[in-house]
């Protein structure tokens, strides 16, 4: 299961993240590493990009690259 | 507990800072930590906007009184960084800095790392690589007060234990903790400064770098989770409620458009009385000094080239200080990242990134501000496809032009019976401006800006009322930025158009009537000019005399309204724009036809619409690209396509059937 398609508000757990390079590291950096606790909050009015909650503070990212986010559902 | 982390190695030898040696600190940070506004308490108004060597980042210095026995330190604003790992522009020269790598006068004698009380564990992450590299790093805890509303029970003793570190809880607005910072600063420095930067152990390749920076941040949430007692998780916060409406799906867009509108009514009427008056002042203190200075060559150089020309300046800036104003509260106080979220997939379309929105709205009243804006872009690519094509955006120099061309030729027609001509026409215009913008942008963006999209990872920071502290020094660092930068290349070629019109001499008196100031235009170097290039704007309806008019609006747009207004010897008073309709409407060619025909005036606002005639842009593009390319390149494709446009539509409009 990926960010992008997790319904919003249900919490989840990030499990690893699928994007080589400086910018998968760069989503890392930003907090998004495995076992960080994140919520889906909402989409864009276009559907693109989604707003993310994670580690108390927001963060907007397009589906591009949510897609490359492995998440588990749950606490 | 003891220090999970070694204590910096020191430079015994370093000279204590008694020594009346100036220390240099500087201010590193995530973007949106409260940086600026610490760095403003700390330093008030001592502080200036200076380049760093070599690039167009900004950095702000500023003195800071350590102590009242010693010297002031000087403190040093670095663009906000969210890792050592850099991925923009003003990410590289902050991280060099921090590295030692910069200029050797900006190496540091301590670093400032600001953390926000309430994010802190993404925000440790930069403030732990940069204990890693075993520098003298104070942390200061801003956010305090914010920290302790959200019952976030911080301790700061345990937390600065833990990291190794001294830790200095902050309130800047409040000017809380800024003398303990000192204090502590003080005393760090006094230990003495780093031998060298030990270099982060990120490894060779992305396992090596992920599994640091994984174990990296395990570290962080076991310090915080030992130091920190929250005690709020999983509530809604007051931003994600008002969020619901500035995001809605419906509701987010209405409110974008209501700000955008408010935006340009401030810049179209609210700008206007202080734009005329200093019009007015120049225009008086012209007049002044041509009164009490000889009629002769110096006179007419400072009243024609240097007063008018500056006054040609300053009557922007109230525009670009209403803009900026409104930027910086809406930055300040987090739309900003919240348009840029609702824009990025409209912009995307065209290649370009949600947060070129902003300058691209500004600059509809003026490009100037508005490629100024591009800064927040992170890819240098994306910035200069954004920078390239603001000035299609139809900015108020061109509507002066527009206005003149309707009241000739267009005046008193209805469309479907109601909406007057002028105003579809008016309309046309700025949507034309758009098209174009975005075919071009897609191009630049397939051709030589391509680049692989980078990733749209931005930060939806929380909402807060803007510190007005803050929006006045932003606002005063932009204006000077403008006045004294494009001011000086403004002011030179203000004074080369001026001599291009007033040389060589016509035969008579230099200041005389009207009449010998015409004969004087056609003699001069612009005039000849004109002439010159008559055979290639031809086909476009123009002739030698609109040449001229080209000419002169190279400068600026709405130059050419008085270059017609002397070209047709109709004064120059401001209110005569009746009688240059008249001169324009009774302008015959050589073959008795009408000079001016409707068709002429369409061409004419199509070549204005497109063509990059503005000096000020031109020394925008050259500081912010930091080079004559980017804005030569600018200047030649916006030519080539409005001759081709004008060349379209004259010629077309003939074999149609216009006149």
């Amino acid at each position: 299961m990926t960010l992008d398609t997790i319904p919003k508000d249900v919490n989840a757990r990030v499990a690893s993240v699928e994007m080589n390079g400086a910018h998968g590291l760069r989503l890392m950096e930003m907090g998004l590493v495995p076992g960080a606790p994140v919520r889906v909050v909402k989409a864009a009015p276009l559907g693109d990009p989604i707003q993310v909650c994670i580690r108390n503070y927001h963060l907007a990212l397009r589906r591009v690259e949510a897609q490359s986010i492995e998440v588990t559902l749950g606490e | 507990m003891s220090a999970i982390l070694d204590t910096p190695v020191i430079d015994q030898s370093a000279p204590p800072l008694q020594a009346k040696r100036e220390a240099t600190i500087v201010v590193a940070g995530n973007p949106n930590a409260g940086k600026t506004s610490l760095f403003n308490s700390l330093t008030g108004l001592r502080q200036k906007v200076a380049n760093y060597p070599g690039v167009t980042v900004e950095s702000k210095m500023g003195q800071w009184t350590l102590s009242p026995e010693l010297p002031p330190a000087r403190l040093i604003d670095l663009p906000g960084l969210y890792s050592l790992a850099a991925t923009s522009l003003d990410e590289e020269i902050a991280r060099d800095i921090l590295l030692g790598r910069g200029p050797t006068s900006m190496s540091a004698d301590a670093i400032v790392v600001v953390v926000d009380a309430t994010n802190m564990v993404r925000n440790l992450y930069l403030a732990m690589q940069l204990i890693e590299t075993k520098q003298p790093i104070i942390i200061a805890l801003t956010m305090f007060d914010l920290a302790e509303r959200s019952n976030l029970k911080i301790d700061v003793e345990k937390l600065s234990d833990l990291l190794g570190v001294p830790v200095v809880p902050v309130v800047a607005k409040q000017r809380r903790g800024l003398e303990d910072l000192a204090k502590a600063v003080r005393s760090t420095i006094d230990r003495g400064r780093a031998t060298s930067v030990v270099p982060l152990a990120d490894g060779k390749d992305d396992h090596e770098r992920q599994s640091k920076l994984i174990k990296r941040y395990a570290l962080i949430e076991r310090i915080v989770s030992d130091a920190v007692d929250a005690t709020n998780e999983g509530k809604h916060s007051v931003s994600e409620r008002i969020d619901r409406v500035v995001t809605h799906k419906i509701f987010g867009p209405l409110v974008l458009i209501v700000v955008m509108l408010l935006v340009f009514q401030a810049i179209f009427s609210w700008a206007s009385l202080p734009m005329s008056l200093i019009d007015n002042v120049f225009s008086a203190l012209g007049d002044a000094v041509r009164a009490h200075l000889p009629a002769g060559i110096f006179t007419d150089l400072l009243t024609d080239g240097i007063i008018a020309g500056v006054g040609g300046v300053l009557a922007f800036l109230p525009q670009i200080l209403l803009l900026f104003l409104f930027i910086s509260i809406l930055e300040d106080s987090g739309y900003m990242a919240r348009a840029a979220f609702l824009m990025d997939r409209l912009m995307r379309a065209v290649g370009l990134h949600g947060k070129a929105f902003v300058p691209l709205l500004s600059s509809f009243a003026c490009a100037v501000p508005g490629i100024m804006a591009t800064r927040t872009i992170e890819n240098p690519k994306d910035r200069i496809a954004t920078i390239m094509i603001a000035p299609f955006m139809s900015c108020s120099a061109r509507l002066p032009v527009y206005t003149l061309m309707i009241a000739a030729f267009f005046s008193g027609r209805k469309v479907l019976g109601v909406i007057s001509l002028g105003a579809v026409i008016i309309l046309a215009m700025y949507i034309l401006g758009i098209a174009v913008a975005i075919v071009v942008a897609w191009i630049l963006k397939h051709t030589i800006l391509n680049a692989p999209p980078p990733p749209f990872v931005m930060e939806l920071p929380p909402y807060r009322i803007p510190d007005f502290g803050n929006v006045g020094h932003a606002l005063f660092s932009r204006c000077s930025i403008f006045l004294k930068r494009a001011g000086t290349v403004i002011l030179a070629i203000s004074i080369l158009l001026w001599a291009l019109m007033a040389f060589p001499r016509a035969g008579s008196g230099p200041s005389g009537p009207d009449g010998d100031k015409v004969a004087q235009i056609e003699n001069s170097f612009a005039g000849r000019a004109g002439r010159l290039i008559e055979p290639a704007i031809k086909p476009l309806g123009f002739d030698w005399k609109i040449g001229i008019g080209l000419i002169a609006s190279f400068a600026a747009r709405e130059t050419i309204i008085s270059t017609l207004s002397i070209v047709y010897n109709v004064g120059e008073s401001p209110d005569n724009k009746s009688s240059l309709v008249d001169a324009l409407r009774n302008a015959k060619r050589t073959d008795g036809s009408p000079l001016w025909t409707p068709l002429v005036g369409m061409s004419l606002m199509i070549f204005f619409l497109l063509a990059c005639q503005c000096m000020s842009t031109v020394a925008i593009v050259r500081r912010e690209t930091n080079s004559w390319r980017w804005p030569i390149f600018m200047v030649g494709y916006m030519f080539v396509l409005a001759y081709v446009a004008s060349f379209i539509t004259y010629q077309g409009g003939h074999l149609l059937g216009f006149s």
